[in-house]
């Protein structure tokens, strides 16, 4: 082991916080928390390709998959759900 | 019961295949031949500052193009099967509550800075990280800021598709001046090349980025109006 630099590390850190959201957002009763959970796995990713030095493809993945999608989900939920979201 | 044992089952063996792909991983010291040539090229060729933008735009425009497409279709998929006659639109409206006083007062604020930023995004493309289909994301999300604080935020279907139909063709055009003043499709060096890493710079790239930001940002605010509002 050993020879890790900052950014290694700091990849690694935000890998583990994905892996718990994804897992939340699996396994969460709950549909709207759900979709922001795994709109923070995007958030997260990211922040990896920004770690990466790809600056490109962690504006799309910051605005589209986490930002857009996000969205979109809720919406489509709120359409096909027979009661309606609550306002929170 | 069983059923979740199957579905850990299958995600275990998903994992073990993917598993070499992330074990196998080396960094790499060195550029690839293709990438190589992009990277020691690209500069004098295109005269793009960023080499993806050089990639998206040139090099690969025609996947650029499918892309553009694959929006297109998604956009013209949710509108033809969210839209909804006059009568009901106004059952849908009565329901809609209004925005708190925080959420409006920021988006009056924020959403002319977005847009401003959007557009700085997509017309910098060859400049910086970034581009058109960023830059019409950030665009989109302005005007989904609005539709948010906003009950009374209307958006004209008809200058989206006017705005959208108008940046497809353009962005055609552009793209088909290649063929005839340069070497092929997307070429974009029918207009000067101009002073590396300047704002005019890299030919064609600019007008062509700014029409694929414009059209990306106003099928995402169609896709947007007919989830809302449709």
């Amino acid at each position: 082991m050993g020879g890790f630099d900052t950014v290694e590390i700091l990849i690694g850190f935000i890998g583990i916080i994905m892996v718990i959201f994804a897992f939340v957002a699996v396994t969460l009763k709950n549909v709207t928390g759900a979709v922001i959970t795994s709109g923070a796995v995007g958030l997260m990713a990211s922040l990896v390709f920004l770690l990466l030095d790809s600056p490109d493809v962690a504006m799309t993945e910051a605005t589209i998959g986490s930002g857009l999608t996000t969205v979109i989900f809720l919406y489509a939920i709120k359409k096909t759900s027979k009661e309606k979201l609550k306002d929170d | 019961m069983i059923k979740n044992a199957f579905i850990f089952i299958t995600l275990i063996l998903m994992s073990l295949l993917l598993l070499p792909l992330a074990t196998d991983i080396k960094p790499m010291d060195s550029f690839n031949s293709l990438a190589e040539r992009y990277m020691k090229e690209g500069p004098k060729e295109v005269g793009s500052a960023n080499p993806v933008t050089s990639v998206v735009v040139t090099y690969r425009g025609f996947d650029t193009l499918g892309e553009v497409t694959v929006l297109f279709t998604a956009f013209m998929g949710v509108g033809l099967l969210l839209r909804r006659k006059e009568d009901e639109e106004m059952i849908v409206e009565a329901e809609k509550r209004e925005g708190s006083e925080i959420l409006q007062t920021a988006s009056n604020f924020i959403t002319p800075l977005l847009f401003i930023f959007g557009i700085y995004v997509f017309v910098h493309g060859h400049l910086s990280a970034g581009g058109g289909f960023q830059g019409g994301v950030i665009i989109a999300s302005a005007i989904l800021l609005g539709v948010l604080s906003r009950t009374s935020y209307k958006i004209n279907d008809n200058l989206v598709l006017f705005v959208d139909s108008f940046a497809g063709l353009m962005l055609v055009i552009l793209a088909t001046l290649g063929v005839i003043l340069a070497g092929g499709f997307m070429d974009n060096r029918y207009i000067g090349l101009g002073e590396y890493g300047k704002l005019f710079s890299a030919g064609a790239i600019p007008f062509i980025y700014s029409f694929i930001g414009i059209k990306v940002g106003s099928m995402l605010t169609g896709i947007l109006k007919n989830m809302s509002q449709g």
